[in-house]
């Protein structure tokens, strides 16, 4: 293969051209998304159902600190229903409709059929996460957060295995309805174990699972990035120690996530 | 700019097979080989089911051979499709559009994603869609959509065209438009490959064709060398009453005897019209509904596709 005459594009020549393509794709998926009620709803409403509901409830036990349990939160909730659940039924209604396989026939690489058609969900969860830490901030009086750059690492590495994660939860997803039922295990575990109340407050051994879980290790980042603590305890330094472990963590899923987009299908089956 | 693959063809396939697993496994393709040659329009003609989907969607990249080699532009279609699909305009058999979007809206999204791309509204001209551009893409009629398919394919100006039935659902006159554009495309240098089983459509646009059956190309060549070998029939009600048998007739004649008439294939149309004429005029016979034909590609490709395919009643005489 290498020893053929090829006409290597200039590396920024062919990103140009990527984020051209990326770009025009997700525009088209953006007015797809203005035109779902449903999908809309979904984006823009979870995360303040989120937070309505853990001021409601809070987590006994938990740190009492209001703005930042708010900030994490509505990131938990980002994550999970306006970018994993939507993007879910996204991917698979341009399945069934035969758009994806056309897709497939253009110019376009995999990859950035993947990141064009999650990228209006991309920028809403985004969106939500910086409003959820300005009204934090602003409203519920967190303080500045102390290490910005671990909040940003910590979104951005949810943002890619949950995406991911979507990929290959179409493959167990026939039609857009069965979405629901296809994401419960994703959704339920994620939020039940870690994602909404510190692993510490969960029975038997679900603490050490909930430590392996994605959406866990995303809102302890968070947390550290935004209180310089964890959910658990005051301890500062202990806590940072805890920052390798949990990079690892994405790491693997990202990882994971990379290999099961592979049991995506670009087409409905026959 | 010249590519160095030129000398023998745009698209060269060569052993071509495509396997499917699951299911106990199916072979769709079994070892096809053909070249399309620069400017040149190659037909794929076949009954549903004979593999030209499954052979094209392996020349057009999407989905990679299970042996053999494909060359477009002098390239893995597959492997190398970010170089290949640049220069590619591309009819998949169904459309797939969202269908939320408007007309106006998806050849956006689609130019878009292209290197170079017309402007939007001549590609809609050119199949006499602009005045649906503000229109929901679930609001157009068949033939509509086969139509901004093929907006979107030329789209790019590519050098390759791959047509997968793309005349399907379109009425009489919207079929000459395509056609129409389609030589207009061939005379500015394009090159196609094109599956259809209308055999005018073959007949009227073809360079060169090949018939598939069964995964395998049965027959090949221009649409006069794959007729050539096929007899001429000519056919006739068989006269009321007690009539003569019919003679020996000159041109290599078999008969066939159908429900109330005849049909005879003969390599050589005039001699043996002379004779039956000749014959019927001795015996004071009228012959009712009488044709005579050349060979055709319908003829030829019924021939292939449905070799058994010949009426219950008949009766080999002469």
């Amino acid at each position: 293969m290498t020893t053929t005459a090829q006409t290597v594009p200039a590396g920024r020549q062919h990103l140009r051209g990527s984020v051209r393509r990326i770009g025009s794709l997700a525009r088209a998926e953006a007015v797809l998304l203005r035109r779902n009620p449903m999908a809309l709803l979904t984006a823009l409403g979870t995360p303040i159902v989120g937070v309505v509901l853990i001021n409601a409830f809070p987590p006994t036990g938990a740190v009492p600190m209001p703005g930042a349990t708010i900030a994490v939160t509505v990131t938990a909730y980002t994550l999970i229903f306006p970018l994993y659940y939507n993007l879910v039924t996204t991917l698979v209604a341009r399945r069934e409709e035969l758009v994806l396989k056309r897709l497939r026939s253009s110019e376009c690489s995999d990859a950035e059929i993947l990141i064009g058609a999650a990228a209006p969900a991309m920028t809403i969860a985004w969106g939500q996460t910086i409003i959820g830490v300005i009204a934090a901030t602003a409203v519920f009086g967190m303080a500045l957060p102390v290490n910005p750059a671990l909040v940003i690492v910590a979104v951005l590495l949810g943002t890619v295995v949950f995406v991911l994660l979507a990929a290959a939860s179409t493959a167990m997803t026939r039609t857009v309805e069965m979405a629901q039922l296809s994401t419960l295990p994703v959704v339920v575990v994620s939020m039940a174990l870690g994602g909404l109340f510190p692993p510490d407050m969960l029975p038997g051994p679900l603490p050490r699972i909930a430590q392996l879980l994605p959406l866990t290790q995303v809102v302890d980042l968070m947390w550290l990035g935004l209180t310089g603590t964890t959910r658990g305890g005051p301890d500062e330094w202990e806590s940072f120690s805890g920052i390798v472990p949990a990079l690892l963590v994405l790491g693997v899923w990202v990882a994971v996530g990379l290999l099961a987009r592979r049991f995506m299908r670009w087409e409905p089956r026959k | 700019m010249l590519d160095p693959m030129d000398a023998t063809g745009v698209i060269d396939v060569a052993g071509l097979h495509r396997h499917y697993s699951g299911g106990g496994g199916f072979e769709a393709v079994r070892g096809v080989s053909f070249s399309v040659r620069r400017g040149e329009l190659f037909a794929l003609l076949g009954t549903n089911g004979a593999g030209k989907t499954s052979l094209l969607e392996v020349v057009e990249g999407l989905a990679p051979a299970s042996s053999g080699t494909v060359r477009v532009l002098g390239r893995d279609p597959h492997s190398e499709r970010r170089a290949v699909r640049p220069r590619v305009g591309i009819v998949l058999q169904d459309s797939g559009f969202p269908s939320e979007l408007t007309v106006m809206e998806m050849t956006r999204m689609w130019a878009g994603t292209l290197s170079a791309p017309r402007p939007v509204g001549e590609a809609l001209d050119l199949v006499n869609l602009g005045h649906r551009a503000k229109v929901g893409v679930r609001q157009l009629s068949g033939g509509e959509r086969r139509r901004l398919d093929l907006a979107l394919a030329v789209l790019g100006r590519p050098e390759v065209l791959f047509l997968d039935e793309p005349t399907s659902g379109l009425d009489p006159a919207a079929r000459q438009g395509v056609w129409r554009l389609l030589r207009d495309l061939l005379d500015g240098g394009a090159t196609m490959l094109l599956s259809t089983h209308h055999m005018d459509e073959a007949e009227s646009l073809a360079d060169r064709l090949a018939i598939m059956h069964q995964g395998l190309v049965v027959r090949t060549g221009t649409p006069a060398e794959v007729v050539g070998g096929q007899p001429a029939r000519i056919s006739f009600g068989w006269p009321a009453g007690v009539a003569p048998p019919l003679p020996v007739l000159p041109g290599g004649v078999t008969v066939q005897r159908t429900r109330g008439g005849v049909v005879l294939r003969t390599g050589d149309l005039q001699l043996t019209v002379a004779a039956l004429l000749e014959w019927a005029n001795h015996h004071d016979l009228r012959l009712h509904q009488f044709t005579a034909q050349a060979a055709s590609l319908q003829e030829t490709f019924l021939a292939v596709a449905e070799p058994n395919g010949t009426p219950h009643d008949e009766e080999w005489m002469g």
